[in-house]
C-alpha cells in the first residue's frame, strides 16, 4: 500500500539533515509552507542550503530560519522586501552567502533538475552583471548563458489539496514554484490543506503527480504569513 | 533656458494613458512594478488585453478591494489583485516560458536609466550597500520583444533618466523600444532616440539641454 502520508510536520521533516539543500516554494508568502518551515526551526539542523524566490519577511517563516542561524547560503532571485528584516542585517555582516539568480532563470534551473537536464543555455543575463564568469555560445546570431540544473535533498511545498499517492492541486497563485520544487527534489514533503480519499481528485486536475511526492502531511488552518509579520510575532513563539 | 520646476508635462496617469494607446486589442502583456500598474487602468473601452503576471496568473484582473484580500492571490509586486473569468494559473517554469519563448506581446517597466541606444538600467542601484535583487526583469527584457518603458524624465533630484550611457548596471542591453516620460515620447530607432510627441509646455531644446543623450526629432 501507498501511503505518503506524516501525522504531523514534525515527522514529515525528521529526515532532513545538516548541510542538506531545501528548497522552499512560495512567492512572498503566496504557497510558502510557513508550518514546515516551523518545524524545521524546531528541528534546529544548520549548515542549510535554501533555494527560494524572497528571504522571508518579519521574524517568522523563512525569515526565522534565518534568523535561528540555520542557514548558511540562499539561492533566490529577490531577498528585498519592504519587510524583510533578517536577511539584509545578516547579508551586510557577511554571515550568510547568497547567489542571485534572474528569477526565470530560477525557475529552470530548477525544472531542469527535475527533468534530468544538466544544463541550459538562456539568454537571459547576457550583457548583465549577472553573466560573470557563465560560459557563452551564440545560436542563430544571438548569445546566451550557460546555466545549471539545481538540484536538492529536500522541496517543502505547499498546496491546497493532496491524497495519499501525493497527488497535488494548488491555490491560485500560491502554485508559482511548488510543483518545479516537488520534481527537483529527491525528497518533497508536502504541507496540504486538505487531504482526500484517492480518487477525490480528478485526474484531469491533478498539477503534480504522485510520483514527485514522497511526503503529506495535512495542514487545515495554515497561517497567514503577513498576518503574522504585521502582529510583529517571532518564531519559536 | 527654462527651468524644469516650471515645466509640469504630463501627469502620470497621462503618461499611462499613452502607454495603453500604443497597446493593440488582442495583446498579452506584462506590467512591472509601480508606475507601469497605472496602465492597467487606462485601457481603453472595446480593447481586450490580457496582463500577465510572472507568479503565475494570466488575466491579472482589478486590485482587490479592501476586506476581499486573499493572500494566495498577489501579482509580481505581491499586492492583492483579482482574476479576471477566463483567466489560468500556471508555475513558475511555464510562466517564464511564456516570457523567454517569445509569447507575451509588450512588457512595460519602469526605469533607473535608459541609454541613447536603449539599453535598460532597473535592477540595481549599484551602490555595496544595498541588498541586490533582480527578480523576472532580465528574463522580461531578454524576453519579450516590445519593451516599453514608463517613468519621469528626471529623477527625484532632477537628474536626467535618459543618458548617453546607463552608469547603473544593466538589465539588458538595445532592448527599449519607447520611452514614455512626463515630458516626451521617445521612440529607440536604429540605437537612435526619436522624439515622437512633446508634452504641453515642453521644447525639444528643453529636453536637449538637460540630457547628454543626442535627441531626434
Amino acid at each position: 500500500m501507498i501511503n505518503k502520508i506524516a501525522n504531523s510536520v514534525h515527522e514529515a521533516v525528521s529526515g532532513i539533515f545538516d548541510g542538506a539543500t531545501v528548497m522552499i516554494s512560495g512567492f512572498g508568502e503566496a504557497g510558502s509552507p510557513i508550518e514546515l518551515i516551523h518545524a524545521l526551526v524546531d528541528k534546529g539542523v544548520k549548515d542549510l542550503t535554501v533555494v527560494s524566490n524572497n528571504a522571508g519577511s518579519g521574524h517568522v517563516g523563512l525569515a526565522a530560519l534565518i534568523e535561528n542561524r540555520q542557514v548558511r547560503k540562499i539561492i533566490c532571485s529577490f531577498p528585498r522586501t519592504a519587510i524583510s528584516v533578517v536577511f539584509p542585517e545578516l547579508y551586510r555582516k557577511g554571515e550568510i552567502e547568497l547567489e542571485l539568480v534572474p528569477q526565470g532563470t530560477l525557475a529552470e534551473r530548477i525544472r531542469s533538475a527535475g527533468a534530468g537536464i544538466p544544463a541550459f543555455y538562456t539568454p537571459t543575463s547576457v550583457n548583465t552583471p549577472l553573466e560573470e564568469g557563465k560560459e557563452k555560445r551564440d545560436f542563430n546570431n544571438r548569445t546566451y548563458v550557460l546555466e545549471h540544473a539545481i538540484y536538492a535533498d529536500f522541496a517543502l511545498v505547499k498546496c491546497a489539496k493532496a491524497d495519499r499517492y501525493g497527488n497535488l492541486v494548488y491555490n491560485k497563485t500560491a502554485r508559482n514554484f511548488g510543483p518545479i520544487m516537488c520534481m527537483a527534489a529527491k525528497n518533497t514533503i508536502v504541507q496540504a490543506k486538505e487531504v482526500v480519499e484517492v480518487g477525490d481528485i480528478d485526474p484531469e486536475h491533478v498539477v503534480t503527480p504522485g510520483i514527485f511526492v514522497k511526503k503529506v502531511v495535512e495542514v487545515p488552518n495554515p497561517a497567514d504569513e503577513s498576518k503574522l509579520v504585521e502582529q510583529e510575532r517571532r518564531y519559536p513563539w | 533656458m527654462v527651468a524644469k520646476e516650471n515645466i509640469t508635462g504630463w501627469s502620470v496617469q497621462e503618461i499611462a494613458e499613452k502607454v495603453a494607446n500604443d497597446i493593440f486589442d488582442g495583446a498579452y502583456v506584462n506590467l512591472g512594478i509601480g508606475l507601469p500598474e497605472l496602465v492597467a487602468g487606462r485601457i481603453q473601452d472595446g480593447k481586450e488585453v490580457i496582463f500577465h503576471t510572472e507568479n503565475g496568473l494570466l488575466g491579472m484582473g482589478k486590485p482587490a478591494e479592501p476586506g476581499k484580500e486573499d493572500p494566495e492571490l498577489v501579482n509580481a509586486g505581491k499586492k492583492y489583485v483579482t482574476a479576471i473569468p477566463g483567466a489560468a494559473y500556471f508555475h513558475h517554469a511555464d510562466s517564464f516560458a511564456m516570457i523567454r519563448g517569445g509569447h507575451i506581446d509588450i512588457c512595460v517597466l519602469g526605469a533607473y536609466q535608459v541609454s541613447e541606444e536603449g539599453d535598460l538600467a532597473n535592477w540595481s542601484s549599484g551602490n555595496p550597500d544595498d541588498i541586490p535583487a533582480v527578480g523576472g526583469a532580465m528574463d522580461l527584457v531578454a524576453g519579450v520583444d516590445t519593451i516599453f518603458v514608463i517613468t519621469k524624465f528626471f529623477t527625484k533630484s532632477g537628474k536626467p533618466k535618459i543618458l548617453k550611457q546607463c552608469t547603473y548596471p544593466l538589465t539588458g542591453k538595445n532592448v527599449v523600444k519607447t520611452i514614455y516620460t512626463d515630458m516626451a515620447i521617445i521612440d529607440v530607432e536604429n540605437k537612435k532616440l526619436k522624439v515622437r510627441e512633446l508634452a504641453p509646455g515642453v521644447e525639444f531644446d528643453f529636453l536637449q539641454q538637460n540630457t547628454d543623450a543626442k535627441l531626434y526629432m
